[in-house]
């Protein structure tokens, strides 16, 4: 046996504090695997220690949330009997380690969540987040997360309807890899992890075990020194073959009422999987890990109980049910064995050639991981002062530039990559505002969307997580659809010192802010904390993944321009924000200011009202504003539609066509139709401007010249697959 | 016995990736590189002892299933 | 017509084809596991997309080899017509219903996007719908679809009329040959293709130019 020393206890990630309250839990030492066990299940990762003080105070209830946070993945009704699961994850260590693999397991992780619950997964979407263009590891890492994403997704055969990409010098140690998985339930049959009762069968389905991922504390401890080499941790590799195979076995199995309680052995694989579901179902499990399916020789209880061997289930089924199980399993040529039992005793006991190797109590585990007031610092929001910018400066020449940036230009060198529409359910494919995914065999529609603006955040935490919140909400409404709720995954830097923990604070408390105010409740998530290289957090970035309800998907709108001469509405108050806008930075060179305010009041009001005349049959045309500003809007309206506008609002400043204030809307329609929509705004209060109409092929503004669609579509084509060729990137201008 | 089987393109199939990894090795400074050709290998281990029918049976996996004989060819190596 | 569709480990498009065919043809199609060993008595069988044994080895090279295809190919011999459509199509030349072979994408990447085909064969049971020279634009999803043969068995496909559609001029997606993107066999009732006309069915999704691929089986076949 390993005798702990405190150099053990720090390699595992514990304090010192930490390892005393171990020992007062136990009453004893504890031994090296249980040692394991507690540095896994007490890790930020596992227990949110950092931030679960704060994560209570977000709303997580609604009238259609059947399962918030601490599940799987969140749960919400969309009538008919039918329920959406859906969670966000991140993966982005292992990606920036193996960006093939890193992503591909980061895919297949959290589409397990979500069919661990009975949902057929139904759509993926990501957000990444990547280094400065021109640093030397960015465009690999670039192509390996993105043919990683495609090639398990693909594979899986559940299309990847969208997401984000951007680039920031701040990632250039530290990307992110986010994955949303959307799947599809019947309200009875969701399936949860709670072990409920004793006498009951534990049940191991899936692939076998091997040494993939083992906790990297424990490399240089004295167990391993021996042969370190055959023994040393690999990278997780992902094989979406077998978890095809698994969700298909899974679903048939799930349509018997053979299951008691399922759960995905994800990050830190058994050991997480069997005490969380002892946890919540408040009995106790005893595995024989003698009986675990393994894949390399001579494993140890250690590397058993923390391997991350990927696409493997733990379920506890009822009594006698086994054979029914294992027949189905079988047909998928999968591993199936009874490896345990639940038990009354509220321990988790662990058994390997004949001795007992563990022997805890579950609550240790888990209700009594430490949670911690981490010191925390909010710095004082920026003046929200106009920043000097050349006014004189051509309007075309900056709209030329910016549609052919890094954050503005075309992903269609990510997303082709993709399967978008296999499933013959997507009616809404990446390129506009949220991407919509139909439920299958019926007329309801769902709208997807991640957003986070991570310069917001950076400059002021609390309105930039408002913002995330707020841009996710207005791209399900600009699409026609109700949102129904999110998921969020909190990316920040290291959580003990106390201006990154403030980020952290500022923004829960602005998503919180946000989502009671557009009633939209978080129902999952995920944190990633300690997000830095050599003392440079990232930028804050916590990704905010919406889900929307379209009731009738006959009556949606999209992006594109459908009609010349088509009257053009502007919806929202402009009043030239310029402070974070891309044209700042892209253009004048310079990050600084505050970021848009974010008036949930009006947001609600202006998208209720867009929303109404989608819902009425009335608008097939909106985009909402975002990044780059009211002329990059119209611009992407244009493009693809292939039909040009005229602005004639009157007013070419640069501040209003560039800046980025929040809770806008584009419309176009017909010119009758326009002007009783103007009426009706006002007396609706919802602020309401005209700004010119559809036609030509051009982007005209009356006082500021034209620029061809040609070549501003030239220019937004073409910068990534120029970044990607390993070419010189096209002049910026 | 072990086997291992290499599997590769047939000479005038078109290879992407062996263009590709050629380029990469150019533009990595070794300008000696010139044609490269990427390939599978297949490491398979057998309970026949007799050289001859390993050989046979090989060569039947190779003709059914390691190889598309339209594009493929293969060799087989064995070992005791 | 009635229908069966294949079903192998990781095909993903079966649910696409059966929608599709339940749709068009007005009645469900069978679905068939691959470790069955024999096709219902149908008039159509379709091999559907998908990733069949996770494309490892080759794809559709172990799909190939399983208990189902050796009924296929007999009832295939036999006359009933055979729809393989991307792994199928990659199944159907595994396994020498047709000629030729499927490569990686000439750029290496897997591609996902509508393209425009030309019917390029308007005589067949697939495509009597379609007048010769039409546009259709079906999607396309797949990582190896850049379709390989000699070119003495080109020219044969060609002079025989059994190349069925073609990539528009300039939207070849992967580098194929002449830019076929998908082939009749010789006795004209097998028909391989990368694209997905099953995809093209529903106006919601974008195209209905899929829809005449099925009806004129229907006609043909009832």
């Amino acid at each position: 046996m390993t005798v702990i020393t405190p150099e053990i206890v720090r390699e595992h990630g514990l304090s010192p504090d930490e390892y005393d309250r171990i020992k007062q839990l136990l009453n004893r030492e504890p031994n090296f695997v249980e040692l394991g066990v507690f540095s896994v299940m007490w890790s930020e990762h596992c227990s949110y220690k950092s931030t679960r003080a704060h994560l209570r105070k977000l709303p997580t209830t609604g009238p259609l949330v059947i399962q918030g946070p601490g599940e799987n993945a969140g749960v919400v009704d969309i009538g008919d009997g039918d329920a959406v699961i859906f969670k966000m994850e991140s993966h982005n260590h292992p990606s920036f380690i193996e960006p093939y693999q890193g992503a591909a397991t980061g895919v297949g992780g959290i589409m397990r969540d979500v069919f661990t619950m009975g949902a057929r997964p139904v759509a993926m979407m990501n957000a990444l987040r990547f280094g400065a263009p021109d640093h030397a590891k960015t465009r690999h890492l670039v192509s390996g997360v993105v043919a990683g994403i495609g090639g398990y997704g693909n594979c899986m055969g559940v299309p990847t309807v969208g997401g984000e990409v951007n680039f920031h010098p701040s990632y250039n140690g530290n990307i992110l890899v986010n994955a949303m998985c959307v799947g599809l339930a019947r309200t009875d049959k969701i399936f949860l992890s709670a072990a409920k009762g004793s006498g009951n069968p534990v049940v191991y389905v899936g692939s076998k075990t091997g040494r993939d991922g083992i906790h990297g504390a424990t490399m240089a401890s004295a167990e391993f020194n021996e042969d370190s080499e055959e023994k040393r941790p690999t990278v997780q590799v992902g094989d979406p073959f077998t978890e095809k195979l698994l969700l298909e076995a899974c679903l048939e199995l799930m349509a018997t009422d053979a299951i008691i309680a399922i759960q995905d052995m994800g990050a830190a694989g058994l050991t997480s999987s069997s005490a969380e579901m002892g946890d919540k179902g408040g009995s106790g499990i005893e595995l024989n890990l003698d009986r675990v399916p393994q894949r390399e020789e001579n494993m140890t209880a250690y590397e058993m109980l923390l391997s991350e061997s990927q696409e493997r289930m733990l379920m506890v089924l009822k009594p006698g049910r086994e054979p029914e199980a294992e027949r189905i399993f079988a047909k998928w040529e999968l591993d199936f064995a009874v490896i345990g039992v639940t038990t009354d005793t509220k321990r988790l006991v662990i058994k390997h050639k004949g001795a007992v190797v563990a022997d805890m109590p579950i609550t240790a585990l888990s209700d009594e991981a430490p949670v911690y007031q981490r010191p925390f610092e909010r710095k004082a929001a920026p003046k929200a002062t106009q920043p000097a910018f050349d006014a004189a400066r051509p309007v075309m020449a900056s709209l030329l530039r910016l549609i052919g940036s890094p954050d503005l230009c075309s992903r269609r060198w990510v997303w082709e990559q993709y399967d978008t529409t296999v499933m013959a359910d997507t009616v809404q494919v990446p390129g506009g505002d949220a991407a919509v995914v139909r439920v299958h065999g019926s007329n309801k529609a769902l709208a997807i969307s991640c957003d986070v603006t991570p310069r917001y955040c950076k400059a002021d935490p609390f309105e930039g997580a408002k913002q995330a919140v707020a841009e996710c909400w207005r791209n399900m409404t600009a699409v026609g659809a109700t949102p129904l709720a999110v998921t969020d995954n909190l990316n920040f830097g290291n959580p003990q010192r106390p201006e990154i923990m403030g980020e952290i604070v500022g923004g829960i408390d602005g998503i919180g802010e946000a989502c009671r105010a557009l009633s939209f409740p978080v129902v999952s998530g995920n944190c990633s904390l300690y997000n830095e290289t050599n003392g440079e957090p990232i930028l804050p970035t916590p990704a905010i993944g919406g889900v929307g309800l379209l009731k009738d998907v006959r009556r949606m709108a999209t992006v594109a321009f459908k009609r010349a001469g088509d009257a053009l509405l502007l919806v929202g108050d402009t009043k030239g924000h310029l402070g974070q806008s891309i044209y700042l930075r892209e253009i004048e060179g310079r990050e600084e200011g505050a970021p848009p305010p974010v008036d949930l009041a009006a947001e609600k009001r202006n998208g209720d009202f867009v929303r109404g005349l989608i819902e009425q049959g009335r608008l097939d045309t909106v985009h909402d504003i975002s990044d780059g500003g009211l002329l990059v809007a119209i611009t992407e309206m244009a493009m693809a539609g292939s039909i040009g506008a005229e602005l004639t609002f009157g007013d070419a400043a640069i501040a209003l066509l560039f800046g980025e204030d929040q809770g806008r809307y584009i419309l176009a329609l017909p010119a009758s139709e326009a002007a009783r929509v103007l009426g009706e705004a006002k007396a609706a209060g919802v602020s309401m401007s005209s700004l010119g109409v559809t036609g030509g092929d051009r982007i005209a503004v009356k006082g500021a010249g034209d620029a061809p669609l040609a070549k501003l579509r030239a220019a937004h084509e073409s910068w990534f697959p120029a970044l990607m060729s390993g070419g010189e990137l096209p002049p910026v201008n | 016995m072990k086997a291992r089987v290499f599997v590769t393109l047939k000479n005038g199939v078109l290879d992407p990736q062996g263009k590709a990894i050629g380029h990469a090795l150019n533009n990595l400074g070794f300008d000696a590189v010139g044609n490269v050709r990427q390939g599978k290998l297949i490491d398979i281990e057998l309970t026949e002892q007799d050289e001859a029918k390993a050989h046979a049976s090989l060569k039947a996996m190779c003709e059914k299933l390691l190889a598309n004989t339209v594009i493929e060819k293969y060799e087989i190596e064995l070992r005791p | 017509m009635k229908s069966a569709v294949i079903v192998f480990p990781a095909s993903n498009c079966d649910r696409d084809a059966q929608t599709a065919l339940a749709e068009i043809t007005g009645t469900p199609p069978h679905m068939v596991w691959h470790a069955e060993t024999e096709v219902p008595d149908v008039d159509l069988i379709v091999i559907p997309g998908g990733f069949s044994y996770g494309d490892y080895l080759r794809c559709g090279a172990m799909a190939a080899q399983s208990h189902i295809m050796r009924d296929v190919m007999k009832k295939a011999e036999a006359g009933v017509a055979v729809l393989g459509i991307c792994n199928g199509f990659q199944i159907l030349t595994e396994s020498h219903l047709l000629p030729g072979a499927l490569l990686r994408n000439a750029d290496l990447k897997f591609v996902s996007r509508p393209v425009e085909l030309v019917v390029d064969e308007s005589q067949s049971a697939f495509t009597r719908k379609y007048s010769k020279g039409e546009r259709v634009r079906f999607p396309v999803a797949h990582g190896e679809g850049n379709y390989f043969a000699d070119e003495e068995t080109l020219n044969r496909l060609e002079g025989e009329d059994r190349v069925v559609f073609r990539y528009a001029p300039g939207d070849n997606p992967n580098g194929s040959a002449r830019n076929i993107a998908g082939i009749l066999n010789e006795k004209r009732n097998v028909l391989g293709m990368m694209p997905h006309p099953e995809r093209a069915c529903d106006p919601l999704l974008g195209s209905t130019t899929g829809r005449p691929l099925f009806q004129s089986l229907i006609d043909t076949l009832s």
